[in-house]
């Protein structure tokens, strides 16, 4: 007869056996110990992200009735998004009059055409700046990059809302202007338009540009540089032919990284925007507030992501993005 | 910097760049010790009733209690996480390891109003989840997480991977080889994401403000109060001292996290 405590024993060496082996299993792969050790990470990024967006794609096929939500598969969101108008159109005097509800796509140009100019306007001022650090900042390079990254980590919203204490009616340039004697009446066109809200994004994004072109300058071999100016190059030639073109990875990299948030925000179109400079963001945001139909909300964030999807590859495509990263630049 | 720089046409500009950066911003502790409700030039005289105001606020006081507590947790979690897949991406050769970080760094191109309302669909139309802190805390997490990993990715290339082997020959295991050598060598840069993470969290709007129940956090509780305007000189009272105290806790981590790392690497790109 064997004992209870024998049978405990095989017991406890047979599952010691099993451990051992499947240790030796992660021992001898190294790659599989390395996804063990990534999978926490993964698991919480594709539950709440990649389940919850699968779950807003899903939502967009349904219906809102009334306050019942209707979850029948149906295209009627997309449909109601892009359904054409019926009857003549002149296409010349409004391009968005094809559609039967044109303010989604128009909203959404708006936005794309909106972040569009600020994104220029940021990568624009900011190159000079990482050019400055990367080949004229040699000592306190530290203290340069801290002041340049600490105002993007300050609350976005207190630096929007600064802009509409800037530009308001009875804000800091109409008061300003007013006490120096150069205006009689506030300026009403500073505040509550479309070149508000440009402006204002561009000043709280501008950080996010620094860094992406300031390291694709830094990593450029200076020997190239000196190649140029020994071949006879001058300093505009070389620019142009030597250091532009070698940092374009960082400057694409940079323009995405301010374009596609941007197009989304909805922060600054409702603190300085108005109703004249509302973007895609608060249409959403009103289809799932007070609007009440989400599953239409939905469909034009889905539609909207899309499009900007869309207008990214095809914009990586042209500028040859996957060439330049075979190429190591 | 040499003699020779300070004139330089750049030199110049880049004075001007910190003055566009800084200025506006600057000008809410101005104007939050300025002795009149409009926020308005010319300065009427020195108070310091708006702060005084502040401190009495109670619902103030609830909403800063709730923020802080969200960003000791949310910053813990997500560095933690992050400290994972740092170690991972780092350490081992893993087949597909491009995709992998690309889809942990989605969170930074994604418009937040999209990942906050996926996360409020998922949470309200297919759980049946309440809202409360808890949900504004699991939208905080995934924008926070990678920039915990490219924080400690770049503090973890930044050391010689020697010193790991070397412990492991002398007869360290896996895990104290982590505790005695990887851990204290790592540890500005996990400091350094601590406070880059409740910074982030501290000062997140959209998503709070999709995701949030009852429970109000500071940022949806100033965006509350813009709507009238004889509350707007608390707002700046209160504005300038979370300014303040984001400057702190971002240079400190700034300087963290940068100090002794190559400023090519992959995370100082962010």
């Amino acid at each position: 007869m064997v004992s209870a405590t024998d049978k405990a024993t095989v017991d406890r060496s047979e599952r010691s056996t099993l451990l051992s082996r499947v240790r030796g299993v992660f021992l001898r792969h190294e790659a599989l110990r390395g996804y063990l050790l990534l999978s926490p990470t993964l698991l919480v990024m594709l539950g709440m992200m990649i389940v919850p967006l699968t779950a807003l794609i899903i939502l967009s096929f349904w219906t809102q009735d009334y306050f019942e939500l209707d979850r029948t598969f149906t295209l009627a969101n997309y449909a109601a998004i892009f359904a054409l108008a019926e009857g003549p159109i002149d296409l010349l005097a409004d391009p968005f009059g094809a559609f039967a509800n044109p303010i989604y796509l128009a909203l959404l140009l708006k936005s794309i055409e909106m972040s569009l100019s600020a994104t220029i306007a940021v990568v624009l001022l900011a190159y000079p700046m990482a050019y400055f650090l990367a080949f004229r900042v040699t000592k306190n390079k530290l203290v340069w990059l801290i002041l340049i990254t600490v105002p993007f980590w300050t609350s976005y919203l207190l630096r929007v809302f600064a802009w509409k204490v800037i530009l308001g009616y009875n804000g800091v340039i109409n008061s300003g202007l007013m006490s120096l004697g150069l205006i009689d009446k506030p300026l009403e066109f500073l505040l509550y338009n479309p070149a508000s809200v440009t402006i204002t994004l561009a000043h709280a994004w501008a950080a996010f540009a620094i860094l992406p072109i300031y390291v694709s300058l830094e990593k450029i071999d200076r020997s190239l540089l000196e190649a140029a100016t020994d071949l006879g190059d001058g300093p505009v030639r070389r620019f142009f032919r030597v250091t532009l073109p070698l940092s374009m990875p960082g400057t694409i990299a940079a323009t995405l990284l301010v374009f596609i948030p941007t197009v989304g925000d909805y922060v600054t179109p409702t603190l300085v925007g108005g109703t004249s400079g509302i973007m895609i963001g608060n249409i959403i945001q009103s289809l799932f507030g007070k609007a009440n139909n989400a599953p239409l909300g939905a469909a034009v964030s889905i539609t909207s992501m899309l499009i900007i999807t869309l207008l990214v590859c095809a914009f990586l495509w042209l500028v040859g993005y996957g060439r330049m990263r075979r190429q190591g630049t | 910097m040499s003699k020779a720089a300070r004139g330089d046409p750049l030199f110049v500009y880049a004075i001007v760049y910190l003055i566009f950066l800084y200025g506006p911003v600057l000008l809410l502790p101005l104007f939050s010790f300025n002795d009149s409700i409009y926020i308005a030039f010319p300065l009427k005289g020195f108070t310091f009733e708006w702060y005084r105001q502040m401190v009495q606020n109670g619902s103030l006081m609830d909403a800063l209690q709730n923020s802080v507590k969200l960003g000791i947790v949310v910053a813990a979690i997500s560095t933690g996480l992050g400290i994972f897949a740092a170690k991972a991406v780092t350490r081992y050769d893993l087949p597909g390891k491009g995709p992998i970080t690309g889809l942990i760094m989605l969170p930074l191109v994604v418009p937040s109003i999209i990942l906050g309302i996926a996360l409020l669909v998922i949470a309200r139309k297919f759980l049946d989840i309440q809202l409360s802190l808890y949900t504004i805390g699991a939208g905080h997490v995934l924008i926070c997480v990678p920039f915990a990993m490219l924080v400690l990715v770049s503090r973890l290339e930044g050391f010689d991977r020697n010193l790991e082997e070397a412990s492991f020959d002398l007869g360290e295991s896996g895990w104290s080889t982590f505790w005695r050598v990887t851990f204290p060598l790592a540890l500005p840069g996990i400091v350094a994401s601590l406070l880059l993470c409740f910074t982030i969290s501290f000062d997140e709007f959209v998503l709070a403000f999709f995701l949030a129940g009852n429970e109000t956090t500071l940022p949806i509780f100033i965006f509350s109060q813009l709507r009238f305007p004889n509350r707007l000189p608390g707002v700046l009272a209160l504005g300038s001292c979370i300014l303040v105290f984001s400057f702190l806790i971002v240079t400190l981590s700034e300087w963290l996290r940068r100090r002794g790392v190559q400023p090519t690497k992959q995370g100082a790109a962010i």
